[in-house]
This record gives C-alpha cells, sequence and structure tokens, in this order.
C-alpha cells in the first residue's frame, strides 16, 4: 500500500508561501503581493519516492486566533483535517513576526516542518541563522529555501516525509504504551519531531489556565474536541468562535473571572499580556539563534516608498499609472482584437457553409447567429481582459497595490470605503465577476458588501462596445473621446455617491480602522504574473463559455420563434416573385428584393417573442426615449451588456452587427436623436448588471437578499436618471435634431 | 502620548492601544505588543500613518494612529 500524507500551507502574508506551493505543485495559483490574497482553499498534489502527497494551500494569516475568516478557515482546518504535517511558511528576513504563527501552531500540537524561505535574501540583508538551536526550540525541521528559485525544494519534500512518519510512530506508540512514548530525536538531519514544552504564560496567566483547564477537563462534552490547554488559552484570548462553541456556564463565569482578574493585576487585557509572553518567547529564541550583522531590510523599499507615497508626488503616480495601465489595455489590445472577430467571422461563414445557399435550416440559424456570434462577441473582448489584468497582477506581485491602497485610504475613506476597496473596484473596469470575488480582500463584512454593491458601476469591458456602436453613430469626430470619458466619468461619480448613500443609510457603522502590511518591493516572477493574470481572466472565459453560451440559444430562440405564419411568408414570397418577374434592371431588382428580406425579417421579430415583450415594455421605455426595438436590445444586455450590439443588429434586420458596423451606424442615426444615444449609453451603464454579476454577488454575499438589491436598486437609478436626462434634454432642446 | 504626535524618524516604545479587544489582539499579531520598538517613517498632517515594528512596515489610518499610546 502506498503511503498517502496530507500537508497544510500556513504561513504570514507576503511569506512566499504561494511561491512554495506552486513549486511543489506545479499546480495554477495565484501569487500576490497584496496581503490576504489566497483566500480559498486551494489543493494540489506532488510525489515523493513512493509518497503520495497532499498539499492544501491555507489563506496566508499572522495569527490563528478568529478575527478573520481567513484566520478561522486556517485554523478549522487543521483542527478538524488533522493534516499529518503542517509546513509553516517564514520569510527569513522578518523572522519574529513570521515566528507569532509558528508559536501558535506549535501550541495546537500539531507535527511541523518550518520552511524558512527567502534565505538568500536573509543572507543579504546580514541575518545569521543557528538552525540546530531554532530546530530544538521550536522543536521541527527547518529547511531553507529560495522558492521562486525553487532551490530547497527536494529537502522539504524530504522533511515532510519524515516528519510524517514520525508523527505516525508517535501516534501508534501513544496507542499501544502510553507511559513509555520514546521521542525519536537523533533520527533527524536539521532537528526532531518532538513535543516542545508550551509556552510558560508567566504565574498569574498560568494559575488562569489552570482553572480553565480543570473545568475543561471535567465537562466531557467540550474536551473531547480540543486539547484542554490550547482551549484554556483561546478563552482566555476571548476567542469568539471557541467561546460560542465551547462554553458552559460555569466555564463563562470562570473566564469574566479570570479576565478581570488579569487585567487588574497585569494592567493589560488577557490578549496582549497572552500576545506579549508569545513574542517574548519568540524573542528569547532570537537572541539565543539569530546573528544580525547589518540592518538594512526595507532600505531600498523605504527609498522607493519616499517618492511613490509621498505626499505631494503619490497621487500624481498612481494616477498616472492607471492612465498608462487604461491607456495600453486598449491600445495594445486592439489589433488581436481585430484577429478575434475576423476568426469568428470566418467561422460562421464556414458553418453557415454547410448548407446550400438559400436554405433556411433552423440549426445553420442556430449556430451561426446564436452561438457563434454570441459566444464570439464576448470573447472579441479577451485581448483586453488580459492586457488589463496582466497589469494588475504586476501592480500587485511588486507590491505597489499596497501602496495604491495606502495612497487612496484618505479619498475612499470620504466616501465610507476602504483603501483596499480600491482594488476590487479597479478589476470593475475589466469585469465585475473577478472584481466582486476580489472584495474577499477586505475584512469588514459592511466595507465589502458596500463595495461589491457599486461595483457594477465600474464601466466594465463589456459595455464598452455599446458605447464604440452609440459615439460615432451620433457625435462628431472631435467629441468621441470625450463623450467616452463622459460615460466612465458618470460610473466613477455615481459609484462614489452610492457608496456613500449605502454608507450612511444601509450599511451604517464605523469603517474598520486601517492598518495593513506594506509589504517589500519585490520583482515579481514572470511564471506568477501569468498564472495571476490568467486565474482572473479564466473568470470572464468561464462566463462565455457557460452563461452567455445558454442565454445566446434562448435569446436567438426568443428572436426567431415563433416564426411567421405560412400566410405572412407566403405574401413575402409572392412581392418577391413578383420583383423577379418584373422588368426592372438588375440592380433595382436586388435592391428592391433586399427590401423585401428586411421587411420580412422585421415582421418576423416582431411577432416574435422578443418582440412581444419589447412591445408590452414600450410604454414602460418610453419616458426615457426608448422605443420597442430598444428594449428588446435591452433584454439581451440584462444577460450580458456586449450582447446588446448584437441584438440591435438582429432587430434592424441586418444579420450580424458589430460595433465597427456602418450600416447599423446609420440607421440608428435616422431613426434616433443624439440624445436618445446618450440615453442608451447611460441607461446600459447604469442598469441591471449582467446575470453573471448578479451571480456572482449572490454567491459572495451568501444571499439573494443583496443580489436583488443590487439588480433592483441599480435599475430605477437607472431608470430614473436616463428618464431625468431625456425630459430635460427635450424640454432644453439639447441633442433632438 | 498618542502616536501621532511622534515625527517622523523617531524611535518610541509602544505601551497599549484604546481599541476593541479584536483590534489589540489584531495589531497584537502584527508585533504591537507592549514594550516592542516602533520606529515613525511617515507621519504627514493628513494621510495615513507608517511605522516599522519587528522588521516590517505597517499602515494605519490616522485615526487609528490616534488611538496608540506610546512612550
Amino acid at each position: 500500500m502506498k503511503p498517502k500524507i496530507l500537508v497544510a500551507l500556513a504561513g504570514n502574508p507576503n511569506s512566499g508561501k504561494t511561491t512554495i506551493f506552486n513549486a511543489l505543485t506545479g499546480a495554477r495559483q495565484h501569487v500576490g503581493n497584496y496581503p490576504g490574497v489566497t483566500v480559498e482553499r486551494k489543493e494540489g498534489f506532488c510525489r515523493h519516492g513512493d509518497t503520495d502527497i497532499q498539499v492544501v494551500d491555507l489563506p496566508g494569516i499572522y495569527s490563528l486566533t478568529a478575527y478573520s475568516a481567513e484566520e478561522l478557515t486556517a485554523r478549522n482546518f487543521i483542527i478538524n483535517e488533522r493534516p499529518d504535517v503542517v509546513v509553516d511558511i517564514i520569510d527569513a528576513s522578518n523572522l519574529e513576526r513570521n515566528l507569532y504563527l509558528t508559536v501558535q501552531l506549535k501550541e495546537l500540537d500539531v507535527h511541523l516542518v518550518l520552511v524558512f524561505n527567502m534565505s538568500d535574501m536573509a543572507k543579504a540583508r546580514g541575518y545569521e541563522f543557528d538552525m540546530e538551536t531554532l530546530a530544538h526550540l521550536f522543536g521541527a525541521r527547518i529547511v531553507p529555501t529560495v522558492a521562486h528559485k525553487g532551490t530547497g525544494m527536494k529537502e522539504l519534500l524530504e522533511a515532510i516525509v519524515e516528519t510524517a512518519t514520525e508523527g505516525a510512530q508517535k501516534a501508534d506508540q501513544t496507542r499501544e504504551t502510553p507511559s513509555t512514548i520514546k521521542l525519536t530525536s537523533k533520527a533527524s538531519i536539521r532537528g526532531p519531531y518532538d513535543k516542545v514544552p508550551p509556552i510558560h504564560y508567566g504565574k498569574e496567566i498560568e494559575e488562569e489556565i489552570a482553572k480553565l483547564e480543570a473545568l475543561i477537563m471535567a465537562d466531557k462534552s467540550i474536551a473531547g474536541n480540543h486539547d484542554a490547554r490550547w482551549l484554556a488559552v483561546k478563552l482566555l484570548e476571548n476567542d469568539k468562535e471557541l467561546r460560542a462553541a465551547a462554553a458552559s456556564a460555569e466555564i463563562n463565569n470562570q473566564i469574566e473571572r479570570s479576565v478581570s482578574h488579569i487585567e487588574k493585576v497585569m494592567g493589560e487585557p488577557p490578549e496582549t499580556a497572552i500576545a506579549s509572553a508569545r513574542y517574548g518567547f519568540i524573542s528569547g529564541a532570537c537572541q539565543q539563534a539569530v546573528r544580525s550583522t547589518i540592518e538594512i531590510r526595507h532600505t531600498i523599499s523605504d527609498r522607493i516608498d519616499s517618492v511613490v507615497t509621498n505626499r505631494i508626488l503619490g497621487l500624481p503616480i498612481f494616477l498616472g499609472l492607471m492612465y498608462l495601465v487604461f491607456h495600453l489595455t486598449f491600445t495594445l489590445g486592439e489589433p488581436p482584437m481585430g484577429w478575434i472577430e475576423g476568426m469568428f467571422g470566418w467561422l460562421g461563414e464556414v458553418v453557415k457553409g454547410w448548407w446550400p445557399e438559400g436554405s433556411e435550416s433552423v440549426l445553420k440559424s442556430l449556430l451561426a447567429d446564436g452561438i457563434i456570434a454570441g459566444v464570439g462577441g464576448v470573447i472579441v473582448f479577451l485581448p483586453n481582459i488580459l492586457l488589463l489584468f496582466l497589469a494588475i497582477a504586476i501592480l500587485e506581485d511588486t507590491g505597489y497595490m499596497a501602496r495604491a491602497a495606502f495612497i487612496v485610504d484618505r479619498l475612499m475613506h470620504k466616501i465610507g470605503l476602504h483603501g483596499k476597496s480600491f482594488i476590487p473596484m479597479l478589476i470593475g473596469f475589466g469585469c465585475s465577476v473577478p472584481a466582486i470575488m476580489a472584495t474577499r480582500t477586505l475584512e469588514n463584512q459592511r466595507d465589502r458588501l458596500t463595495t461589491m454593491l457599486v461595483i457594477p458601476l465600474m464601466s466594465c469591458g463589456a459595455r464598452l462596445p455599446i458605447y464604440a456602436l452609440i459615439i460615432p453613430a451620433f457625435f462628431p469626430e472631435t467629441l468621441h473621446a470625450p463623450m467616452l470619458w463622459i460615460i466612465y466619468v458618470i460610473g466613477i461619480v455615481l459609484a462614489v455617491i452610492s457608496a456613500k448613500v449605502l454608507r450612511s443609510y444601509v450599511l451604517k457603522g464605523e469603517s474598520v480602522p486601517f492598518v495593513m502590511e506594506l509589504p517589500p518591493y519585490r520583482m515579481p516572477t514572470l511564471k506568477g504574473v501569468l498564472i495571476h493574470m490568467w486565474e482572473r481572466s479564466w473568470l470572464y472565459l468561464k462566463k462565455a463559455g457557460t452563461i452567455i453560451l445558454g442565454i445566446s440559444i434562448l435569446l436567438w430562440a426568443m428572436t426567431t420563434f415563433p416564426s411567421l405564419s405560412d400566410e405572412e411568408a407566403a405574401r413575402f414570397a409572392t412581392a418577391r416573385q413578383a420583383i423577379k418577374a418584373g422588368n426592372t434592371g438588375e440592380e433595382e431588382k436586388a435592391e428592391r428584393l433586399s427590401a423585401v428580406d428586411n421587411e420580412e425579417k422585421e415582421t418576423a421579430l416582431q411577432s416574435s417573442i422578443a418582440g412581444r415583450v419589447g412591445r408590452v415594455m414600450e410604454p414602460i421605455l418610453k419616458p426615457m426615449g426608448f422605443d420597442w426595438k430598444i428594449g428588446t436590445a435591452l433584454i439581451g444586455a440584462f444577460a450580458a451588456k456586449e450582447v446588446f450590439v448584437a441584438q440591435l443588429g438582429i432587430v434592424y434586420s441586418l444579420g450580424k452587427a458589430d460595433e465597427t458596423s456602418e450600416t447599423l451606424r446609420e440607421q440608428l442615426r435616422n431613426t434616433y436623436t443624439p440624445l436618445v444615444g446618450f440615453c442608451i449609453m447611460l441607461f446600459c451603464l447604469i442598469s441591471a448588471p449582467c446575470m453573471a454579476t448578479i451571480a456572482i454577488t449572490k454567491k459572495e454575499s451568501n444571499s439573494w437578499r443583496w443580489a436583488l438589491f443590487q439588480l433592483g436598486g441599480l435599475t430605477i437609478l437607472a431608470y430614473v436618471l436616463t428618464v431625468l436626462v431625456y425630459q430635460a434634454g427635450t424640454i432644453l432642446g439639447i441633442g433632438i435634431d | 502620548m498618542p502616536l501621532t504626535i511622534v515625527q517622523a524618524g523617531r524611535r518610541v516604545r509602544f505601551v497599549a492601544v484604546n481599541a476593541g479587544h479584536s483590534l489589540q489582539g489584531r495589531l497584537a499579531s502584527m508585533g504591537l505588543v507592549p514594550g516592542v520598538e516602533i520606529e515613525v517613517l511617515r507621519n504627514s498632517p493628513h494621510g495615513p500613518f507608517l511605522i516599522a515594528v519587528k522588521g516590517s512596515r505597517i499602515m494605519l489610518g490616522r485615526g487609528m494612529a490616534h488611538q496608540i499610546v506610546v512612550e
């Protein structure tokens, strides 16, 4: 039988945990420099010798308390799933702070392997470690690594397997002869697997721990689940989760007494006293085993920061970078967009070619007009999305994003948001779906919900084709760029106002004080940046492959069925016959024939489901200046914003259309006023986020209530504003000729 | 004295923070425990606050920094 080991990777944010996970498993995973980026549980597999190893990447945490969802997730995993080995990844150049988590892992009595990552940087910064002593103090093997170069991975695997084997042996011994546990301390390379004596918290605290421990041991329902001493310490630390889960009235009373006793005697609450004791232990260990020859950590980072986060230069540099990101996204993205467009056009033609010319097959129409056109319309934006996410990945992996949060924090606080809200909002310009997922870095639920709710107001990449169609149709060349700019700014301004309103009336409460680590600047690795970019883009592509594919088919069906009655079809056939038989010139014949074709398509559309729904909606849409045709296209926009353009093309009987379609623009110009054009853009900007957004809001907020609130709120806002603009414009006579 | 009146470049000792228990614990896990040495790196009138603690850089909102007592 082949042995199998379950390994959990734990460590502080920015310790290089994710890089090690990638190096071990080769899995696609996100590497970020922004604290707390990995929130989900990620798994991978690897082999060492004949041992299969399952690796779980825990979220980056500072501690094992219940302050944040990440810490709780990590802790619950270790307690409930009992991994054979916990690998604690430590940034060796920032040892003391990183060892705080190690101490707590040790208190949980897990089988620990310590990884001193970035050991090269630690060396460069003048640190020298006495590995033997450290290994004995922490009772764990220590492996120095340089993860981004892949150094030390083999040794790490070896240490994992050995520690797991020893752990298993020890467990067996405990089971058979509990009284004679022999620790195999000599069998190791760098340190024994050993039960290190737990930290001594000092007389006052130890006394209270003992009292609680006794009560816990006496209570059978609690004692079985956790180590009694560990639980006692956690209860003294006022751990909300454990207090709710594991405290009887008796224990609760004791906690109250102990806490007030410690506060009285020591002059500080037990949480702080306990944390101090842990740091005291770490300081002692470091004094014994770490020699620091020079102190140069952060010097380069500090120098960069003195410019980048400068009070005067900070904001201009930030805005300049953002401008660069968007400029590059759109200019570099243009050529590949053309290629993709061409490819889908060609694909559509090829598919149509499978049927003899002139035949009207439902399947042909479904494939070419429904699926290929629909999905193609989304994939066209992939270059933009990839570039935007690439830029964000670079900014994140270098560590700049944390600085950006620092720079905009003051601004964001004014609107009731958090500096960290800014990154999800930036991603929102690409696609709302990964943006809403990125709100997980916000610890406070109110901050997170507010950010989530306003994200759709950041004009996403999918709305761009609507503007690209409308703006050139109604506005002179000189106004193109300002118009686009105005639309984006309207979105941002509305997001700011909405956030303020939400925080003042709906999600009231203090904003969480801003505390965040600024990681040192780092050269991003190509692999890391690419993985990072791909993970977010994949969410977008998945949307194209699943939701949009389904919606395309549905919309196609709605605009195709019910088809024309036999009588109607016969009437058009007769009309065509008449033209063909007539004695006009060939050119005029063709023209009149296509006129009949268009009329037939329009009649067909009117009688289809989509046409009927559009007509029913018309009275509601009238105050915004929209007719039933726009209404039909708006149904498509709800599925996915980019569908609006294709749908308008179908409505105008032009077969397929895209945002560069001149004929469609001409049609629009002839039918609507520039005011209506503007209102279309305004409505599409604000109204109902697409279905994928609603689905992800539901998932991330864990309630339909917020998803529907977002949908309803934004749609009402869009309606009210568009009606106002249209009515005001009409009365004032702006843009109506 | 509150941390906010400490000028950039000065080193002080952390005494306590006037905050809820969970925030105290959070700061403690990031290295802010009584007695620890803090170096103030940035203290500009209205912007956030930057300190160095145990080899890492931590950024604090102004309101937060005001609640921190140092000596």
